[in-house]
């Protein structure tokens, strides 16, 4: 009986920690916390580099998700949370990378192969129809290809 | 013969950027803090909590700031490197120490020993998130103006002190 009362406690115990470490587990205003949930889901962890700020449970992101939360009750912005971020982390931290001239070949390069593909596709369908060369049937040929099209029901009955 | 060079030339090109990205580390950010003025801050001293530290009062000096913390792994296996670059008093180091017990930390320099002029206690890691800090340890070279000129995350080698950070002390120094 002892033995599971302790059991009892150490589990309760330990869903409290978890309780506490959860990112979403704030009393705060809810539309703040939305916010939050929302930019930081834009924003990347930088100590595990695939989870967003939103997801991470690295102290550091708790640390920064408190941040951005102050920052958001002091009334400043989403634009200005994110200048605030990258003048410290660099544009790394954003997921969506900003359209800038070191960042002009992500942003369109997939557009120029599209082009480029649609332009050999182009050449290469009209080629194709130059070589394409009528020619009709000889006598022959048409004969073997009534016999073969009045074979084909027979097959199938059969 | 042709129509495959063209694929070919394609494959080579991709397997030569895939090559290059295989060398290079995806945990080194490139800091946006390079040739900025480092951020302003005031902390109380570990050694001593009634007195204080700022970044302001180290105008007109060249020094290091190295970030760490008696938790951090990485950080003991640079320690011993900057206890000797501290005897050869080629440049100041000063520390933070990054959300970190004040026991523990003066703990670990008792036994580690204590290379640095003044360590600034940021407890809960505000000072930190301005100087961008992802991973301690991390060591800021700052010049006479106060801007960072050198920024090196994770643990600092001898090679990069002595290729690095000493003949950049030296030039920054004239």
């Amino acid at each position: 009986m002892k033995h599971l009362v302790i059991l009892l406690l150490m589990l309760l115990s330990s869903a409290v920690v978890v309780l506490g470490q959860n990112p979403q587990s704030t009393v705060e205003d809810p539309a703040i916390e939305k916010r939050l949930h929302n930019l930081s889901q834009e924003l990347r962890c930088l100590v595990c580099q695939n989870e967003t700020l939103a997801d991470s449970r690295a102290d550091l992101a708790v640390d920064l998700r408190n941040q951005i939360r102050e920052q958001m009750k002091a009334g400043k912005t989403d634009k200005e949370i994110i200048a605030f971020l990258t003048a410290r982390y660099g544009d790394f931290v954003l997921y969506r990378p900003p359209v800038r001239p070191t960042t002009y070949l992500l942003w369109f390069g997939p557009f120029v192969l599209l082009l480029v593909g649609l332009v050999f596709l182009f050449r290469y369908v009209r080629q194709r129809r130059e070589l394409i060369v009528d020619r009709p049937l000889s006598d022959d040929e048409r004969r073997r290809a009534e016999e073969l099209l009045e074979e084909q029901p027979h097959k199938e009955t059969a | 013969m042709s129509r495959y060079l063209i694929p070919l030339a394609i494959f080579i090109v991709l397997v030569v950027f895939l090559a290059i990205g295989l060398t290079r580390d995806p945990h080194l950010v490139p800091s946006p803090l390079i040739n900025k003025p480092a951020p302003a801050f005031q902390l109380p001293q570990l050694k001593d909590p009634a007195k204080s530290f700022s970044a302001q009062e180290m105008r007109g000096k060249v020094w290091l700031l190295n970030v760490w913390a008696s938790w951090c792994l990485p950080c003991r296996e640079e320690h011993e490197l900057l206890v000797k670059l501290s005897m050869t008093r080629l440049v100041p180091i000063y520390g933070l120490n990054y959300k970190n017990e004040r026991d523990e930390a003066l703990a670990w320099l008792r036994e580690f020993g204590d290379p640095y002029v003044v360590v600034a206690s940021d407890l809960d890691g505000r000072v930190g998130i301005e100087y961008g800090v992802y991973g301690v340890p991390e060591t800021y070279l700052i010049d006479r103006d106060g801007v960072i000129r050198f920024k090196q995350i994770g643990p600092l080698t001898p090679d990069i002190i002595k290729d690095t950070i000493l003949p950049m002390v030296k030039d920054i120094s004239k």
